[in-house]
């Protein structure tokens, strides 16, 4: 398994990528399509074994008392991210409507 | 096994056995965290195993033996069953999916390869956990294929086929409620099918995806999910509604402080009573025995060595049942992964991650299976930084030793209106000064020897369940067992070297008296270290026996002051308040919550770090906090007390 997204990112070109919305900026409630993870390889897989894989559905659920970590609703099953993880979860560019 | 309904689908043929099986039929138990695997391993053995609403709590793996409710042919005794971690991959990455691994492939020492698999699925998340049944399935051996949390499921309205799921798998499926014991008949049927002869594997309808690509699993289990109509559940409202209390921004961290202070209230005054009942009935008992037995030196050991020494700690059982009673609650009800959110803010400040807070906990209880849980932690800087900073988590060995300084120096007032006693607030005092050193220890190793990048905190919220009173008692039944072993054999064996110690050498045939004895001889030896500390001769003999483990102390002190003529009448409490002084008490207590008073614990950081270097430093540095922080405190409180 392969997870070099940046590879295809350079490809691309920014532009395409420059509104890019990450899971950290999703709200309580608010979901979207998860793209592509930009982590390293080992934490991408750890990431989509708990459900984090691209093309589901994401829900923002609650967080702790601080506003971090936060848990997300994937897969049925909640989990719970740090923002400097979840900022690297990004979520396709026209999430459906909710 | 033709009358195998129950096994839904799948026959199982019996293969006629060539020749009587006399080794052993080994079965191992699979599946993913939180999939109620612990549960099913208590139901089928009936032995004692941790249950945790909590992921990777299992990391040993445990073996058990499950009776079958019939004989059955070909197979000698009964079947052994061994708990694997929970794992979602078969990628050996962490220590836990390497075990996993290992006794699958049968490399693992000391287990033979098994002779069936039971793979153990949450039935109300099919989708994700069906990816584990993939690299499962492809290893060839008979699996039986568990759908649990049965109630759970059709509770919330959800779906499922095992009779269609049998057929796309090419395997038996059971449909099971381990907390419940509903479906349990069925995997016993399976056991004594496999233990008969292999059943075969038919294949399955659906091929097995590429392994180790996620996606192509993933989308796998949903075709399987999709072909057997799986439909799954409504999401677990009560839990949504629950996590809008214990996660609100106010009232969250207020219950967390709650629980937090209940715990050591009851802890300590609710296990009063009951600790009074054990002390009078090991007094009067005592007294009892010596009425009744000739003045000798034989009672002389009896009732002063091994009554007066083993009676001191085991009037601690109560409350050491209460702690974990308390633990199970919370990390059965799925509490702690909750705590473990609220609280990982101010461990990330630490530079510890997420998983370390599993092990940090259970470390309360106690630092041997704290240590063993490191395993779950992938990062092994990250690994070796929290089993050096386990021992500091005030573990339940402590718990006799401060309970008696406590209750012999600190006279008991009501604080914040009653909500608190003086004598539980020093006691919450000890603990956070445990943790304080622990993630100040932590700090120190992450920001020199052992830094690394920071790892991403994930963290499985498990929905919230009740536990059940039969997983509650087995945990408490299971720590009695292992505290009363103990004091039935290194206390009582201490207690008679203490005593043996404290009456030699013969003075003109008679027993000397205590300060003259060996042990005394002992004490005085080390007393120029240690009397900067406030301590005397008595208490550096308590500190050399509690090398073995801490609460050895209560039981030796309670052997000497019993020996001794002057203190004889007095209880245990009494007679410390009278020898040691208030800096003494005060840093006798601040002693031991930093020092690494416990062989076990030694022996299973060798263990995990592969060599003495790390136990070494560990030792070295925490007996030297400790001997500077009961100087400090012994320091502090008398420039006070005048």
């Amino acid at each position: 398994m392969q997870l070099s997204f940046k590879k295809k990112l350079r490809r691309t070109g920014w532009d395409l990528y420059s509104r890019a919305v990450t899971l950290a900026e999703l709200r309580e409630g608010q979901q979207g399509v998860l793209d592509r993870l930009d982590v390293p390889e080992d934490v991408a897989r750890r990431l989509m074994e708990l459900g984090f894989l691209p093309g589901h559905i994401v829900t923002r659920g609650r967080s702790a008392p601080g506003g971090d970590p936060r848990i997300f609703r994937v897969d049925g099953s909640e989990v719970a991210l740090r923002g400097e993880t979840a900022a690297h979860l990004i979520l396709r560019l026209e999430p459906p409507s909710c | 096994m033709g009358d195998c309904h129950g096994c839904s689908g799948a026959t199982i043929t019996l293969k006629a056995p060539s020749e009587p099986k006399v080794r052993k039929h080994i079965v191992a138990m699979v599946g993913p965290p939180n999939s109620g695997k612990s549960t099913l391993f208590n139901r089928l053995t009936g032995l004692r195993q941790k249950v945790a609403n909590f992921p990777g709590v299992t990391v040993e793996h445990r073996v058990g033996r499950a009776k079958l409710p019939r004989p059955t042919p070909g197979l000698h005794g009964d079947v052994y069953l061994v708990d694997l971690p929970g794992v979602y991959s078969m990628a050996p990455r962490s220590e836990d999916e390497q075990v996993t691994h290992d006794v699958l492939a049968g490399e693992m020492k000391g287990i033979p390869k098994p002779d069936a698999v039971l793979l153990i699925l949450d039935s109300t998340n099919l989708g994700r956990h069906l990816v584990l049944a993939a690299p499962i399935l492809n290893l060839g051996l008979p699996t039986l294929v568990i759908l649990n949390m049965a109630d759970d499921l059709h509770a919330r309205g959800g779906e499922v086929d095992p009779a269609a799921l049998a057929l796309q798998l090419g395997a038996p499926v059971a449909l099971v409620s381990a907390t419940r014991g509903d479906g349990v008949d069925k995997v016993f049927q399976f056991m004594a099918g496999s233990a008969a002869g292999s059943p075969a594997m038919k294949k399955p309808l659906m091929e097995l995806p590429v392994l180790n690509n996620i996606p192509h699993c993933r989308q796998w289990a949903t075709n399987v999910g999709n072909k057997t109509g799986y439909q799954a559940p409504a999401a677990p409202l009560w839990t949504r509604r629950l996590d809008g209390i214990f996660l609100h921004p106010v009232i969250g961290p207020l219950i967390f402080l709650g629980v937090v202070v209940a715990v050591f209230q009851t802890i300590f005054s609710g296990a009063q009573p009951l600790m009074n009942g054990v002390s009078a009935f090991i007094q009067v008992s005592g007294n009892w025995m010596t009425a009744l037995l000739p003045d000798s030196a034989l009672r002389s050991l009896l009732i002063g060595g091994v009554w007066k020494g083993v009676g001191a700690v085991v009037v601690f059982l109560p409350q050491i049942l209460l702690l974990f009673l308390f633990i199970g609650i919370l990390e059965d009800s799925g509490y702690l992964a909750r705590a473990a959110l609220i609280a990982d803010r101010t461990m990330a400040k630490f530079g510890l991650q997420g998983k370390s807070f599993i092990p940090l906990l259970s470390a309360y209880a106690c630092a041997v299976p704290a240590i063993m849980a490191t395993r779950t932690i992938e990062n092994k800087r990250d690994r070796i930084a929290t089993i050096l900073i386990a021992p500091f988590m005030t573990c339940s060995a402590r718990l006799p030793v401060y309970t008696l300084v406590i209750a012999a120096f600190i006279p008991e007032r009501h604080l914040i209106g009653g909500l608190l006693g003086t004598q539980a607030a020093a006691m919450l005092g000890l603990y956070v000064l445990g943790f304080l050193a622990a993630i100040g220890t932590a700090r120190l190793l992450k920001s020199t020897v052992l830094r690394t990048n920071r790892t991403p905190f994930m963290l499985e919220m498990p929905p919230y369940r009740w536990p059940t009173m039969r997983s509650l008692g087995l945990r408490m039944y299971d720590r009695s067992k292992v505290f009363l072993r103990r004091a039935g054999t290194v206390i009582l064996g201490v207690a008679i070297v203490i005593w043996v110690l404290a009456n030699l050498p013969l003075h003109e045939g008679k027993a000397p008296l205590i300060a003259d004895s060996l042990a005394g001889t002992i004490g005085h030896t080390v007393e120029p270290v240690i009397r900067p500390l406030g301590f005397n001769w008595k208490i550096g003999i308590g500190l050399i026996t509690s090398l073995a483990a801490r609460e050895v102390i209560v039981g030796t002190l309670g052997t000497i002051y019993g020996i001794d003529e002057t203190t004889q009448s007095e209880g245990l409490q009494q007679a410390l308040h009278n020898d040691l002084s208030p800096g003494g008490a005060i840093a006798l207590l601040i002693f031991f919550a930093f020092a690494m008073q416990c062989m076990s614990t030694i022996a299973v950081v060798r263990r995990e770090t592969g060599g003495w270097k790390w136990p070494a430093i560990q030792f070295t540095y925490m007996s030297v906090l400790a001997w500077l922080g009961a100087f400090a405190a012994n320091h502090v409180v008398q420039a006070f007390w005048h």
